[in-house]
């Protein structure tokens, strides 16, 4: 009761300011220990958040747990079949793979034209002409990498499917090379390898994928299978894991399941390719987890440096002001007022420091935010979560304290009678 | 005011102990002004460190206005010489960051009087000394005499029963000298108890009994006739 007292008192504040105010030098170089230890600790979390967000927002588009999977040819005989033999994906196995994979949310065949090199389709539109690559896809392929599309569109859908629709989804770059500026392209026409689609939705182009254009056409993956007459043959399928689930472990499953399905021998490695990004993505978040904690490390690190650098100094003070001290108490200081006054300078100094030291932090991370937002580097919206703060500012008190009850206890060991005589 | 029944102090050096009050007796009365004498090591710096409680007995008795002083920690003793003590030393002693004013106001603060009427306070007794317009400079801007003056004011601010000075002359030359005993004399004409420990002749000689000390006994205890210092001001 009495040190709240003292601790709210208005005369104690005006001795600590006194105190303070009177020692410039001191105070400054005191301040500056700490500031500096609480800028590196704001400045460093913050920096590391900023660049977790940033790798949420390049991956925001796509499902974090996305593997692509793809068939090559086998490299060892089995079952009878020679080595070298080529390998086709079929549609049924994107069924065959859900059903025997519980892990697996989504799975889509796609077929591609000249996606992968290869001739793509020349698509015509009254007098201007375009090659551009053609992909057959289902609508869960949305689900999968989301795609971005204009007002007005609309991605492929179900009855698309169904009724293999000769509709198609364009990109920007196809917009601009075959349709006037202001031409709405939605219902409009256009003539893909000789046969009419009509453009149902424009896509804004986001690397979502590991492969894409700003000029690529979606149609139907039925409508594909018709036009290029690819009958049961997938080219690759796009599969999205639940969140939960172990990417690496479902990638494994996937090629088991695969091998088992096309006869190639299980430890064969070279039968199926695959694009694990889930697996990438994990390697990004443990790189980002790791700057985090060593930002954290390092943050802690540098403020108890600071606060140890307060407890110097403050001894050092306490051995310039011994005189002061002993006549403060020879005018009836009790020895808990002299530490109590030591103990509050080291605090309210270690406070001001932080405070002014995550103001000065706060700003250097929205300098550099407004710096790195229009080029190409994974930085968002860099910011301390306030606990971080809080805690920050909690070590700082506890920290103060504890420093600031070294010199504290210093100063009362000494007699008053030996402090008075000290010049 | 202040009994002292056979007190003893030594003091450890290395191996060898120093004896330096070897059973002092002593009384001083309301409204006294007592001159210690004695050279120096005569102990008359100890006894008064003793009286002030910045220092603590061996052995005997010590009883201030009524009230033993005995077994005392550093949190009662500094609530005592808060309450019952003024202190003025050779070397001033004040508080370099702090004004005049301040200083004066600071055994106030201990006594947690508030800052208003603190500073009232502190003013009246800056007037007393004569330093009110020199209130808000600090220490190292006011000249010896005034420094002294300023101790004496806070000395005197906390209302003390006893006010105790440690060769408060010590320091000046003798116009000054006689400018802070008049003050002194002033202060002790209003009935305050003061107790000044000195080695100058004629500065004991402005006090109204004079003890002598001389290897840790007293070995006079005179009453004087007072010069008044105003004279040679």
């Amino acid at each position: 009761m009495n040190s709240i007292r003292f601790l709210f008192d208005k005369n104690t504040w005006q001795e600590i300011f006194g105190s303070i105010g009177k020692n410039k030098t001191r105070t400054i170089i005191t301040v500056i220990g700490v500031l500096w230890g609480i800028f590196i600790y704001i400045t460093l979390a913050g920096a590391a958040k900023g660049m977790d967000n940033g790798f949420e927002k390049n991956f925001e588009s796509v499902a974090k747990n996305s593997i692509w999977a793809w068939s090559q040819s086998t490299s060892m005989p089995y079952a009878g079949f020679k080595t070298g033999r080529t390998l086709r994906l079929k549609v049924q196995d994107a069924t065959i793979l859900k059903n025997r994979i519980p892990e697996i949310q989504y799975i889509a065949p796609v077929n591609t034209k000249g996606a992968f090199g290869g001739a793509s389709a020349l698509t015509i539109r009254g007098i201007k002409s375009n090659s551009y690559a053609v992909y057959g896809y289902f609508p869960e392929i949305a689900k999968i990498a989301t795609q971005k599309i204009y007002d007005n569109g609309r991605f492929i859908n179900d009855e698309d499917i169904a009724q293999a629709r000769k509709v198609c989804v364009i990109g920007d770059r196809t917009q601009q090379e075959l349709f006037d500026e202001d031409e709405d392209p939605i219902g409009g026409y256009i003539r893909v390898e000789n046969i009419y689609f009509q453009v149902v939705g424009v896509h804004k182009f986001t690397q979502t994928t590991p492969f894409g254009t700003d000029g690529d056409i979606f149609i139907p993956f039925t409508t594909f299978k018709k036009l290029y007459n690819t009958g049961e043959d997938a080219q690759f399928f796009t599969i999205a894991a639940y969140d939960d689930a172990d990417v690496v472990q479902v990638e494994k499953d996937i090629k088991a399941v695969l091998k088992s399905i096309h006869k190639v021998h299980p430890e064969d490695e070279r039968a199926f390719g695959a694009f694990n990004l889930g697996e990438i993505f994990n390697k990004i978040i443990g790189f980002a987890n790791g700057i985090t904690f060593l930002s954290l490390i390092v943050g802690v690190a540098t403020i108890l440096a600071g606060v140890i650098g307060i407890g110097n100094i403050l001894l050092i003070s306490v051995k310039e002001r011994t005189k002061e001290l002993g006549i403060r108490r020879a005018l009836g200081a009790t020895p808990r007022e002299v530490r109590s006054l030591i103990i509050l300078e080291s605090v309210f100094l270690t406070m001001i420091a932080g405070i002014v030291g995550i103001i000065l932090g706060a700003g250097v991370l929205s300098v550099i935010n407004s710096l790195t937002k229009d080029i190409n580097f994974p930085y968002t919206n860099p910011t301390v979560p306030i606990p971080y703060v809080l805690g920050a500012l909690a070590l700082m008190v506890i920290l103060g304290t504890l420093i600031g009850s070294i010199p504290a206890q210093r100063a009362v060991s000494i007699k008053p009678i030996d402090a008075l005589r000290e010049e | 005011m202040i009994e002292i029944k056979d007190l003893h102090k030594s003091y450890k050096m290395g191996s060898n102990t120093l004896h330096v009050l070897k059973g002092i007796n002593f009384s001083v009365e309301e409204g006294e002004l007592v001159a210690i004498m004695g050279s120096s090591g005569s102990g008359k710096s100890t006894l008064l460190n003793i009286l002030g409680m910045l220092d603590v007995a061996d052995s005997g008795e010590y009883t201030l206005d009524g009230v033993p002083i005995k077994n005392l920690n550093e949190t009662k003793a500094a609530n005592y010489r808060n309450k019952f003590l003024g202190f003025v030393f050779q070397s001033f002693n004040l508080i370099n960051y702090k004004s005049a004013l301040e200083n004066v106001a600071l055994p106030l603060y201990y006594q947690r009087v508030p800052r208003k009427e603190r500073q009232e306070r502190a003013l009246k007794y800056l007037e007393q000394v004569g330093l009110k317009e020199w209130a808000t400079h600090l220490p190292s801007e006011l000249s010896g005499g005034q420094n002294q003056r300023v101790a004496i004011a806070r000395a005197m601010a906390s209302e003390p029963k006893v006010l105790l000075a440690d060769e408060p002359t010590g320091a000046l030359d003798s116009t000054t000298s006689y400018e802070v005993m008049d003050l002194i004399q002033k202060i002790n004409d209003q009935g305050n108890t003061i107790l000044v420990v000195t080695h100058e002749d004629d500065i004991a000689h402005m006090c109204k009994r004079i003890v002598y000390l001389k290897d840790g006994v007293i070995v006079e205890d005179k009453k004087v006739k007072q010069v008044r210092a105003s004279k040679y001001v």
